[in-house]
């Protein structure tokens, strides 16, 4: 018996150790255990990857972040590599996963992250880092001026959160909005509305569109003229369907966009686009260029390209003898239900990756959150229409006097960059984002395709019906593999196979556990009672 | 009767199906392509003189005859298949005609063969007395020639050029040059040209009042803006 005994002590006590160690001691890739300090005896190097928009400001803000985070913590070097778009920066962040050589920190959108997380811990979860008391938001060992967690628009919080945990925070906000010319819309005889209906920009639209004998548009007196322009059609389409309260994904990631909203949306895309009252960037070119030759009346497009919109824009990309003066309007982007509008919140956030050395990665999270500071939210705003992601910096003195200023000059004070900025902020709670997923990224450049295939067909004169529907969906959903997310977001949802939270996983180990001891003691017990009772029996 | 009526319309309908197809089908002459109207399809023969890097199931290809120049922005083409459009390869290309800012080009999604014929490599023609006249766009996507340029500051900075993406070196290099008092944007582009070729490291080396012969294809961009692919020093 004492032998038996031992082995269950023994047992006992290595379930304990497994226990404890599963608990505390697994300490992998995508778990950090917060060092009490930052270790300063030694050089610790970080990559960070980033977008530029092709704006030298913007490098240049990011450099002096960097040098200045570089004097806060003298040890931490910084690498910078920027890029032309987001999409590189997504294709680069997915080769670097396969071979472990992802940068620190990587400046990239929610639906990135979505499938940077199919990988096994690649982004670092933020919460325990936001909350902790040292070194998080607003932290007492921070050496900057950092905003606290109830200072970061909550709005924009809440888009760098997939399934319940944050994996990035927010860099920079911008929507979408109409740059109008006014003076066109009222040669036409309507006034601009304080929010546009669809209804008005297609009848205003199909209006600019009559022409003088000789083939000259009459609103111009020009051989181009397109009315409407649509820079993002990803956009455009999902904010249709979002004002329409219609299908598009669910939040597992079901796609639904193939549904009759759709087809009727896309029936009066083709209407317009085979008047050309309509066209896209990705067919047309840059809605801001047709709009400051005076060959556009609508021209939709980011509020963070605010400084290439007008006649008097700061950035042109048109010969200036094409440039023809008029006013500008800043207004949202058109909508089903103006009293109720809705616009998509969209910008780039950074997120930090998981790496090994946990010095590496608290350095990592320090400058991560250095971007949030007011001092680089609002440089970085400044240089196009898009707005700090922190109530801090929005309602600094700083920035109110930025503000105030507006219209003083055509270049850091450039009217229409502010007004766009100032979009947002007066329409953060009408901002809506769409489900982020695994393949949400792909579901979102499948409704643009929409867009610009029935554009496309419409000025092919290529007609419409069930059969050309049935072929678009599939030649669409085919492209972009919507299937396979639909067949992914099912397996899961059947499976349950969704990462389960860290106490949830904790719990599954130690149930099981507990109840291997209960048996093992169970055990013990049974063989010391059969032993009494065969002593008392006087069995051998 | 019935029967003889029923037997004309089979062959009325056959006629004109055929005569639909070959409609359709019809190998356009680079003068007729000028001359469709744009969104219309097209059906070209012509020769392949570059192309840009492949990516994601697509190739833009800079063709040339002997009687034009045509730019097919992403053409549809598997991985393996690029590597077969060598310059000089004769391809068959269907497609939509389109423009975009300007450049008359194949709309992205165009299909290509390639089909048996001798190569043709296109001489580059000099249009430097076209530089700034109405004549220029006749030779537009052309593979073109400026001779006795002068390079001029591109900005503020009394830089030479400039990079797209000034941090890391890989993307499209601008710079201006000059003749006869006038000046022209040219680009070096990089997916044609990337930095390990000479003419990317030529333009990197530019220096203010150098005078220069480039060649490249003359595209277009809200006005020419040719791609550029060699420059050397003014013969």
């Amino acid at each position: 018996m004492k032998k038996g005994k031992r082995t269950a002590l023994l047992l006992l006590l290595l379930l304990i150790m497994l226990l404890l160690s599963a608990c505390h001691g697994s300490q992998t890739r995508g778990s950090l255990k917060i060092p009490e300090q930052l270790d300063e005896s030694k050089p610790i190097h970080l990559v960070f990857w980033a977008k530029n928009d092709t704006n030298k400001v913007q490098t240049a803000v990011y450099r002096q972040a960097i040098d200045d985070f570089q004097t806060l913590y003298p040890n931490v070097s910084i690498d910078l590599r920027l890029y032309a778009d987001y999409s590189r920066i997504y294709q680069d962040v997915i080769t670097n996963i396969s071979t472990n050589t992802t940068p620190n920190i990587c400046i990239t959108y929610p639906d990135h992250i979505a499938t940077y997380l199919t990988g096994n811990h690649v982004v670092l979860p933020l919460d325990e880092l936001i909350a902790d008391g040292k070194f998080g938001l607003g932290g007492s060992e921070l050496r900057y001026d950092s905003p606290k967690a109830e200072e970061m628009v909550p709005e924009f919080m809440e888009e760098c959160r997939i399934n319940g945990t944050t994996y990035a925070l927010p860099y920079m906000r911008s929507t979408e909005a109409l740059y109008i010319n006014q003076d066109f819309v009222e040669k036409l005889g309507y006034q601009v509305p304080d929010v546009l209906t669809w209804d008005f920009v297609w009848e205003v639209s199909e209006k600019a569109m009559e022409k003088n004998e000789d083939g000259t548009f009459k609103l111009n007196g020009q051989k181009v003229m397109i009315p409407f322009i649509y820079k993002s059609t990803d956009n455009m389409m999902i904010s249709m369907l979002k004002q329409l309260n219609a299908p598009y994904s669910s939040e597992q990631g079901e796609v639904l966009i193939f549904n009759d909203t759709t087809r009727s949306l896309l029936e009066t895309i083709y209407q317009h686009a085979k008047t050309r009252a309509f066209s896209t960037f990705a067919i047309s070119s840059y809605p801001g260029n047709f709009l400051n030759a005076g060959q556009c009346v609508f021209a939709l497009d980011s509020t963070a390209g605010a400084t290439w919109m007008g006649s008097d824009a700061p950035m042109l990309d048109i010969h200036e003898e094409q440039v023809v003066p008029f006013t500008t309007a800043v207004r949202p982007i058109p909508q089903f239900q103006p009293e109720n509008p809705l616009m998509i919140s969209q910008g780039p956030s950074v997120c930090v990756f998981s790496k090994e050395d946990d010095q590496e990665v608290l350095a990592s999270w320090l400058f991560a959150q250095y971007l949030v500071s007011d001092r680089v939210q609002l440089s970085y705003a400044e240089t196009e229409g898009y707005l700090p992601v922190t109530l801090k910096a929005q309602n600094s003195e700083a920035y109110q006097e930025y503000v105030s200023r507006k219209g003083e000059d055509n270049n850091a004070h450039y009217a229409v960059k502010i007004e766009a900025s100032e979009l947002l902020r007066a329409y953060t709670s009408h901002t809506f984002t769409t489900p982020v997923f695994n393949g949400s990224a792909s579901l979102r450049s499948a409704a643009g395709q929409l867009v610009e295939n029935v554009t496309r067909s419409a000025r092919r004169k290529e007609e419409l019906s069930d059969a050309y529907f049935d072929r678009l969906y599939s030649e669409v959903s085919s492209l972009y593999r919507l299937d396979q997310i639909g067949i992914n977001a099912q397996k899961e949802e059947n499976s349950g196979s969704r990462e389960l939270p860290a106490e949830s996983r904790a719990l599954l180990i130690v149930i099981p556990a507990v109840w291997i001891l209960i048996i093992v003691f169970r055990i013990c017990r049974l063989r010391k009672e059969r032993q009494k009772n065969r002593k008392t029996k006087g069995i051998r | 009767m019935k029967k003889i009526v029923a037997l004309v319309l089979v062959l009325m309908m056959a006629v004109c199906s055929a005569a639909a197809l070959a409609e359709e089908e019809k190998v356009m002459t680079h003068e007729e392509y000028i001359a469709a109207e744009l969104d219309t399809a097209v059906t070209l023969e012509t020769y392949v003189q570059a192309t840009q890097a492949w990516w994601d199931g697509k190739i833009t290809v800079y063709a040339q005859s002997p009687d034009g120049a045509y730019f097919i922005y992403n053409m549809t083409c598997a991985e393996e298949d690029a590597a077969k459009l060598v310059p000089g390869t004769k391809i068959r290309v269907k497609g939509y005609k389109a423009e975009w800012a300007g450049e008359v080009e194949l709309a992205e999604g165009a299909t290509f063969e390639i089909i048996e014929g001798e190569p043709f490599i296109a001489e580059a023609e000099d249009v430097t007395a076209k530089l700034g006249t109405d004549e220029l766009i006749n030779c537009q996507n052309e593979l073109v020639a400026f001779k006795g340029m002068t390079v001029e500051a591109y900005d503020e900075t009394g830089a030479a050029f400039a990079y797209k993406n000034a941090e890391n070196k890989t993307d499209d290099l601008y710079f201006k040059v000059s003749k006869d008092g006038a000046t022209y944007d040219f680009c070096v582009e990089y997916y044609l040209c990337n930095e390990s070729t000479d003419v990317y490291k030529a333009v990197e080396n530019l220096k203010v009042g150098d005078v220069i012969d480039l060649e490249g294809f003359l595209y277009w961009y809200n006005g020419a803006n040719p791609h550029i692919t060699k420059v050397t020093p003014a013969q």
